[in-house]
């Protein structure tokens, strides 16, 4: 490939078409403008060719250039988006290119990566927007041939008449079709129909990612860029006295060492950058550097600290007066705590951001899952307006919601308006585990009450944790039901089973402490869905019945029964052997709904071992089922990690885990043959990404208990302890 | 010094064109000056020492501390961003090398250490993914975020070299020492045995 060829296509050229996408949706500007350019070569690819949408452009060759409007983090949107895509459109999927749009939600509506958002938010969206293009194509050709439209169709990125058999390629249309207005309406495809949406098609990332060539954070370069490492305060929100850099200095290559801040929701955090020509030599600087640092003045907060605080509070609102009258009715009644810790989200691409800021612009690369929000963000911190700041997204070495906060790429753009040079910020895995913001610890108290049938009449579910909603409030709601009380705590709590519980409470009560916490994959229900699934398997024992069928029992939806049927079917669930340990869970969060089981066994040495896990996810209409069970097993890992091999912990006020030495990681020897299976139905898209984690952890727990009379009401704990 | 030409004139993977093209210049002059600086600036610090390096079969030749670790050696100074940086303290393997045919943390390992010892780096299987790994990798859609998977794929090659047909055991072995944080071991497992399945 010769370089000018590259050169000539790095752009796109912005074609003269205006208000197609106002009809499709109010984000989706006019536009026709002046040419711009964007350059992007995080994806090895440059966008080619006649815009037809705001995310569609399409080249001489016939090929399609999609605008990614979400992050890549390894959650499949490099696959699911052209897909989607390529399906309404009517073009090979081998035609269809994805490359990073950079922050701009007035042209690329919000590009937040949360919530499990890809699929379930962008379907209709996506679908549409491929369908309307290919109606404006075959408008385009109707119109050149002077026949009816209603005798041509498109295929394959052609469009043909149907009569005289005459085709006429996208490539050749695009300029034209991209000045007609875009249907009103257009009919989507029906299920039975699809010919790429449902396939477990390859990811087009992954190739990218097998020879070394995918551009990360950190593996992207500006040119006359300069690397810093910055000294943060090892205490929550401590303040710089003062350093002494003297030795800093002398190191070969350090060219600045100075105070910098990174804001921590409504509070500055303070640290020290040392500033170099290589990240080498920056990182020898701050190895001399000698911090003072000004003590915040409230209580450092360790491990017993939050605990002791967690448990009181769960005392304080121990009493809701209306479920204590239901309470009272019932024949039989138990109650239960579980306790599970901070956890750091440790993504294998340690935190990274390059800033360029200049007097009136400001440019961001980095690996981001807030693209809009960081624009934002800059542009009032900065005083610079937001057209002029250029977030640009790489691909994420994971991202598990710690890459969706503002502090990292600030705290880049501080460092290089003060150099008044370009600079890439590099997190060492020391300062990614120790900052934070963690996902919160949180405690329960459960309560619940059977009837005389063993029918749950009453359950009460109060929580203890951190609020992440909260860390940007500085008032704290006065009550747990207050205006101001996040209700999202309760995300995936007594998820499916509302409807089938004549009475059912919740409460909370928030820890205060100076630890930043934040979103962590599957947010609270990685906790709710832990405390939640144990407490009903341990009501199905006191009610003498079977923990499948007590859950089904309780479950009057029938898309929530059909899973439970599901799950025992592909257990075997009514002739499991004596000797085998089985526990189920099933949670719901972000929309979609996943049951596991898991098989416990104890091995020669009396050790209990996991022997496999069946998930069984139902995330309604899917686009690619290999992506599915790709992210199901991740969750299942991360949530193996999250229940028996680490967490955070705290000592005076300082997060005492630093790297994966004393923050084990699950490894591959740790990790059970892993069956996932998908629910066929024609529900709406569901999230993927998040709602296969929560449920693992209960899983495991309710298998313990059945194999060894023990329950586990604590996170993590090692299966080696699990006694005999 | 004309290091920084060697080096640059001798990169010729796809991605790097593809990717920086129109950063290539200005890399090298960043790189060019960086180095200038430190001589020109500090005239009395010691001249650090020269290191001539084979990685993926070419030489190069460059100026660094004997402590530096390989990992930076290859991403900064030799421009080859496919190995990773994860922990530093060769505990998760993202930074995984070959030396001589065998893995290495290079996270952990000194410039000075390596010798004449060929070092292989990711870029180093194939610039097409036609390494029988690499097929099997895409073959079993390995990677979700990607970003340990140089290095898982480095880990198996070795393992490979070694034990033509491995099974769970030596698998374990030989992978153990690598994190996903993603959880793709499944896969890296069912990977490991389909390349092991490729006709030789």
């Amino acid at each position: 490939m010769k370089l000018q060829d590259i050169s000539r296509r790095d752009f796109i050229r912005q074609a003269a078409w205006s208000g197609a996408a106002l009809t499709l949706a109010a984000y989706m500007p006019a536009n026709g403008k002046a040419v711009a350019e964007i350059v992007n070569p995080v994806t090895n690819g440059i966008a080619s060719g006649t815009e037809l949408m705001s995310w569609i452009s399409i080249g001489p060759a016939g090929k399609v250039t999609l605008m990614c409007n979400r992050s890549e983090m390894g959650q499949g949107t490099f696959q699911a988006l052209p897909q989607m895509l390529a399906e309404e459109l009517e073009v090979s999927l081998d035609d269809v290119h994805i490359i990073f749009a950079p922050a701009n939600p007035a042209k690329y509506g919000p590009q937040p990566q949360e919530g499990s958002f890809s699929v379930r938010g962008w379907a209709p969206q996506l679908l549409r927007t491929g369908a309307s293009a290919r109606e404006m194509l075959i408008e385009a050709a109707a119109s050149e041939w002077k026949v009816p439209k209603s005798e041509c169709y498109a295929e394959n990125g052609e469009v043909i008449h149907r009569v005289s058999g005459r085709r006429a390629a996208y490539s050749a249309l695009v300029e034209k079709a991209a000045k007609l207005e875009p249907p009103a309406d257009v009919q989507l495809k029906k299920r039975a129909d699809y010919k790429i949406i449902g396939k477990p098609v390859p990811r087009k990332d992954i190739p990218l990612k097998t020879n070394g060539s995918a551009i990360f954070g950190l593996d992207k370069k500006l040119p006359g860029m300069k690397y810093a490492v910055v000294e943060r305060s090892k205490r929550f929100r401590e303040t710089v006295k003062s350093f002494d850099d003297s030795e800093t200095r002398k190191v070969p290559g350090v060219t600045h060492v100075f105070k910098v801040q990174r804001p921590v929701f409504s509070q500055f955090c303070e640290g020290v950058a040392v500033v170099a020509d290589s990240l080498w030599a920056a990182m020898q600087g701050r190895k001399l550097l000698k911090v003072d640092w000004a003590d915040f003045g409230s209580e450092h907060p360790s491990t017993a600290s939050l605990e002791k605080q967690m448990r009181e509070n769960l005392q304080k609102i121990a009493h809701q007066p209306k479920f204590d009258g239901e309470y009272a009715q019932c024949v039989q009644k138990l109650e239960a705590s579980y306790e599970t810790p901070y956890q750091s989200h440790s993504c294998m691409e340690p935190l990274n951001c390059i800033a360029d800021v200049r007097p009136d612009s400001i440019e961001i690369w980095g690996p981001i899952q807030e693209a809009n929000w960081i624009q934002a963000d800059l542009s009032q911190r900065f005083n610079i307006p937001t057209e002029q700041v250029t977030v640009n997204m790489t691909f994420l070495g994971g991202g598990f919601g710690r890459k969706g906060f503002t502090d990292y790429p600030f705290e880049a753009a501080f460092i290089s308006k003060e150099i008044q040079a370009p600079v890439q910020v590099v997190w060492t895995r020391e300062d990614d585990m120790t900052a934070g913001p963690f996902r919160p610890g949180a405690f329960y108290t459960l309560k619940g009450g059977l009837d005389a049938k063993g029918h749950i009449h009453a359950f009460q579910a109060i929580t203890a944790t951190q609020w992440i909603g909260q860390e940007w409030s500085p008032k704290p709601p006065s009550a747990p039901d207050a205006p101001g009380y996040n209700s999202s705590d309760f995300e995936g709590l007594l998820h499916p089973y509302r409807k089938g519980i004549p009475h059912y409470s919740f409460g909370g009560a928030g820890t205060h402490s100076p630890i930043p916490v934040m979103w962590w994959r599957s947010v609270y229900a990685s906790t709710n869905g832990f405390a939640c699934e144990s407490f009903i398997d341990e009501m199905a024992h006191l009610a003498g019945k079977d923990p499948l069928q007590f859950r089904r029992d309780h479950l009057p939806d029938t898309r929530y029964q059909a899973l439970v049927d599901k799950m025992a079917e592909l257990t075997n669930w009514s002739s499991r052997s004596s000797k085998q340990g089985w526990g189920v869970a099933f949670t719901e969060c972000f929309t979609g709904i996943c049951g596991h089981a898991v098989k416990v066994m104890r091995n020669a040495e009396g050790k209990v071992r996991i022997e496999k896990v069946i998930a069984l996810m139902d995330c309604g209409w899917y686009v690619n089922p290999d992506t599915i069970r790709a992210q199901v097993e991740g969750s299942i890992v991360m949530a193996l990690g999250a229940a028996t091999t680490h967490a955070t912990t705290f000592g005076d006020g300082k997060a005492v885990q630093q790297n994966f030495d004393s923050y084990p990681m699950p490894r591959i020897t740790d990790i059970p043959p892993i069956e996932v299976h998908i629910m066929e139905n024609d529900e709406k898209p569901g999230g993927v990404g998040e709602p296969g984690l929560p449920p693992f952890a209960p899983a495991l727990a309710n298998a313990i208990f059945d194999l060894t009379g023990q329950r586990v009401r604590r996170l993590p704990f090692s299966l080696d302890e699990i006694s005999q | 010094m004309f290091l920084p030409l060697v080096i640059f004139t001798s990169i010729e993977k796809p991605h790097f064109i593809a990717a920086n093209l129109h950063l290539v210049n200005p890399i090298c002059r960043s790189l060019t000056s960086g180095l200038h600086l430190m001589h020109s600036q500090l005239p009395t610090e010691p001249t650090m020492p020269t290191y001539k390096l084979s990685v993926n079969g070419k030489t190069y030749s460059v100026e660094a501390e004997e402590q530096m670790p390989l990992l930076w050696v290859i991403r900064d100074l030799i421009g080859l961003t496919g190995t990773k940086y994860g922990c530093g303290i060769a505990q998760c393997g993202a930074c995984t090398v070959h030396l001589s045919g065998a893995p290495v943390r290079s996270c952990s390992f000194p410039v000075a250490a390596v010798g004449e010892q060929p070092v292989t780096t990711i870029e180093g299987l194939s610039d097409d993914n036609s390494h029988p790994v690499q097929r099997a990798w895409i073959a079993e859609q390995v990677p979700q975020c990607g970003y340990c998977q140089s290095g898982q794929i480095m880990s198996a090659v070795a393992l490979l070299a070694s034990n033509k047909n491995p099974d769970d055991q030596a698998i374990n072995e030989a992978m153990n020492g690598n994190i996903c944080r993603c959880g793709t071991y499944p896969r890296i497992r069912k990977a490991i045995k389909t390349a092991a399945s490729y006709p030789h």
